[in-house]
């Protein structure tokens, strides 16, 4: 291990190594990650990192913080509670695709409607790796997963689309292979007040790639990114994925509205004047 | 230490059980409730949606009760005391939090006010459906701990007592009302709050290179810490190592899951809660929990005008079991008797720890209470 390797200090380096394969995507964004977090001015005591299960959901216990690995699709409320708790946090969650979006769908478009000031960071990699491959909210039309062995039939989520929808004052994508995008696209999120939403295509050559015959994680990476159109400001309804056809990434939304800490506090100072009493960090 | 007293609203009051357990939270330090509508537990999360704005505490209505049962634990984990509260549908519906809770050694308190069950059952009408689903309804092994009281009064002090025992022990701790004492209203005296005991959280003295977060010393039970406070800890429900990593090895598996259950089972004997009337020297013991254990004494008092020996039971804690003194009485006595609105489960337990006694169960499938006359002839059968 080489001292000045700098995003050595954001990882907890007794638990290398990693479980993650050989050419997942998921170790790129952890890199993007740490490099986000050194250039973000955050104090980095204060950061607490929260995870779902699954593949994405073993971040938070390799990032050298205060860490949460959760239960399945709940680390957004898990997050919620943290932060209205102690509002000197900086509350981010790290999942992926299946957590975030199937069985913790209802909690991202609340956490999104309420504007909770949060970092949502989703590594989709179009299905769920830890279990085998099954069909996620994401898998495009037509790819085969374990539990679709003759294609995918329903129709995807779009996530950019979604989080816009529901409120997110922040939302970007990039592919694995955006390293320097998405680093930015990171800290840009992490120092923004409010729900900010990161979306990150991501290989998974053991299961979504080998089935769907896109070759090595390496070729999956190569791909996505000859498919990419980068387009911010895009509207978010272009921005829907295929098996084929463009993956439109960039920076699309980037808006103000009060968060829900704001919100509460500005209006029970206003209806209860100095019989308000605010939560204590 | 003592209350804070910006939560303790002293004096004498004229409360239901539901408004008396929210105030029982606010004078035992909760500053977080996370908590989504339902019958007949809405009261408590409308009293403290009132009250928390003005005592610096956190209430905030969650899109499910899955959502509240987690959020509850992420305010814990950022140095809050915190509560949910629900009723039978959203008790089935936070189980995999209670054992989150359980695994994480999350000091917690879920206030569960019973209906009758299963499925959406009777919303409006009381129950005692839930006590085996208190004890075993998350998957897995573990130990856990319910209180259940048996009016307002009781609802306020067992919930202060709730608080206490999940940060002494650091385990989730139910609060199992039933409709009847949700919404029966009565006298609730509160105490100054330099009368008012609070156990305070566990906080590590240890600095951040010698801090182990899941290793316990001689009582088995582990300092915490908080979030933001610089020990940069991980918390999962996997199973894990004193460092808190993952160890899913079955000599791990045995390790954390050994300590977690002995650090209840060995205090069974001081969180032991009953109160006896009349056992010593009784013929037959009728037991009884929550409003039950009001509904029975009507039964009792005809018996004893007749001159015969019975005692009561009633118990405040339920889990974990008081074996032991089921153990002790189980020679002196002829016979239990166990009215309970559902259809057998605390008589199984009562069975179990009292071994070849004969135990009488007087189910009762919910919706009222029971008919005094069904406890009185279930008592004149353990007589003869």
């Amino acid at each position: 291990m080489s001292a000045t390797n700098p995003v050595e200090r954001f990882l907890r380096n007794e638990r290398m190594p990693h479980i993650w394969c050989p050419e997942c995507g998921i170790g790129i964004t952890v890199n993007c990650f740490a490099r986000a977090l050194d250039e973000s001015g955050l104090d980095l005591e204060k950061v607490t990192v929260v995870s779902g299960i699954g593949c994405t959901g073993r971040v938070a216990g390799y990032m050298n913080f205060d860490s949460f690995h959760t239960t399945h699709g709940r680390a957004i409320p898990f997050a919620t509670g943290l932060k209205l708790a102690d509002p000197g946090l900086k509350v981010v969650v790290y999942s992926g695709d299946g957590d975030l979006f199937a069985i913790g769908g209802n909690h991202f478009i609340h956490a999104a409607r309420r504007n909770i000031d949060m970092t949502v960071i989703c590594v989709n990699n179009l299905t769920y790796g830890m279990t085998g491959g099954q069909l996620t909210p994401t898998t495009p039309e037509e790819a085969i997963a374990s539990t679709t062995p003759y294609g995918n039939f329903e129709q995807p989520f779009n996530l950019p689309y979604l989080a816009e929808s529901c409120g997110a004052v922040y939302v970007a994508r990039w592919t694995t292979y955006h390293v320097l995008q998405l680093k930015k696209a990171m800290r840009e999120a992490l120092t923004k007040k409010g729900f900010t939403f990161v979306e990150v295509i991501s290989p998974c050559p053991t299961l979504y790639g080998r089935r769907n015959r896109l070759g090595s994680g390496l070729d999956e990476m190569k791909l996505y990114k000859q498919r990419s159109v980068i387009k911010h400001g895009a509207d978010t309804k272009d921005a829907a994925l295929g098996m084929t056809g463009p993956i439109v990434v960039g920076k699309f939304i980037d808006r103000e509205r009060p968060t829900y800490q704001e919100a509460m506090d500005s209006f029970y100072s206003r209806k209860l004047g100095s019989r308000y009493a605010r939560v204590s960090s | 230490m003592h209350a804070d007293p910006t939560g303790v609203l002293t004096g004498a009051h004229f409360l239901d059980g539901d408004h008396a357990a929210c105030e029982g939270a606010l004078a035992a330090g909760c500053r977080f409730v996370a908590g989504y509508p339902i019958t007949p537990s809405t009261e408590v999360v409308e009293r403290i949606a009132a009250r928390f704005p003005q005592v610096g505490g956190v209430f905030i209505q969650m899109e499910d009760e899955i959502a509240s049962s987690i959020a509850i634990a992420g305010a814990v984990w950022a140095g809050k005391k915190a509560m949910t509260v629900t009723s039978g549908p959203g008790l089935s519906l936070m189980m995999e939090h209670l054992g989150f809770a359980l695994m994480t050694e999350t000091p917690c308190v879920f206030v569960n006010v019973q209906r009758g069950g299963p499925s959406t059952g009777l919303p409006t009408l009381p129950a005692q459906g839930d006590m085996m689903q208190a004890r075993w309804g998350s998957h897995g092994d573990y130990e856990i701990v319910a209180v259940v009281p048996n009016s307002p009064q009781e609802a306020f002090d067992l919930t202060i007592k709730a608080f206490n025992l999940s940060e002494q022990y650091r385990v989730p701790v139910l609060v199992m009302l039933d409709e009847c004492v949700g919404h029966m209203m009565e006298r609730v005296v509160i105490p100054p709050a330099d009368q008012i005991e609070v156990y305070p959280r566990r906080f590590t003295t240890a600095t951040p290179d010698q801090y182990l977060p899941f290793a316990a010393g001689e009582d088995l039970v582990p300092a915490m810490v908080q979030a933001g406070a610089g020990y940069r800890v991980h918390v999962t429900g996997l199973t894990h190592n004193d460092k808190g990593y993952p160890d899913m090895s079955p000599a791990g598996q045995a390790r954390l899951i050994s300590r977690i259950t002995e650090k209840i089972r060995r205090s069974a004997g001081p969180l032991t809660d009953i109160v006896e009337d009349g056992v010593e020297g009784a013929d037959v013991v009728v037991v009884g929990y929550g409003i039950t254990s009001r509904v029975l004494l009507p039964a009792v008092a005809e018996h004893r005008a007749r001159g015969r020996r019975v005692g009561v039971m009633r118990l405040r804690t339920v889990w974990p079991f008081p074996d032991h003194r089921f153990r002790e009485l189980a020679p002196k006595v002829k016979a239990f008797v166990v009215p309970e609105l559902n259809m057998g489960q605390i008589v199984r337990e009562v069975q179990r720890a009292a071994g070849c006694s004969t135990v009488i169960a007087v189910p009762h499938a919910g919706g009222t209470v029971h008919d005094p006359a069904i406890i009185s002839q279930a008592l004149g059968e353990a007589l003869r």
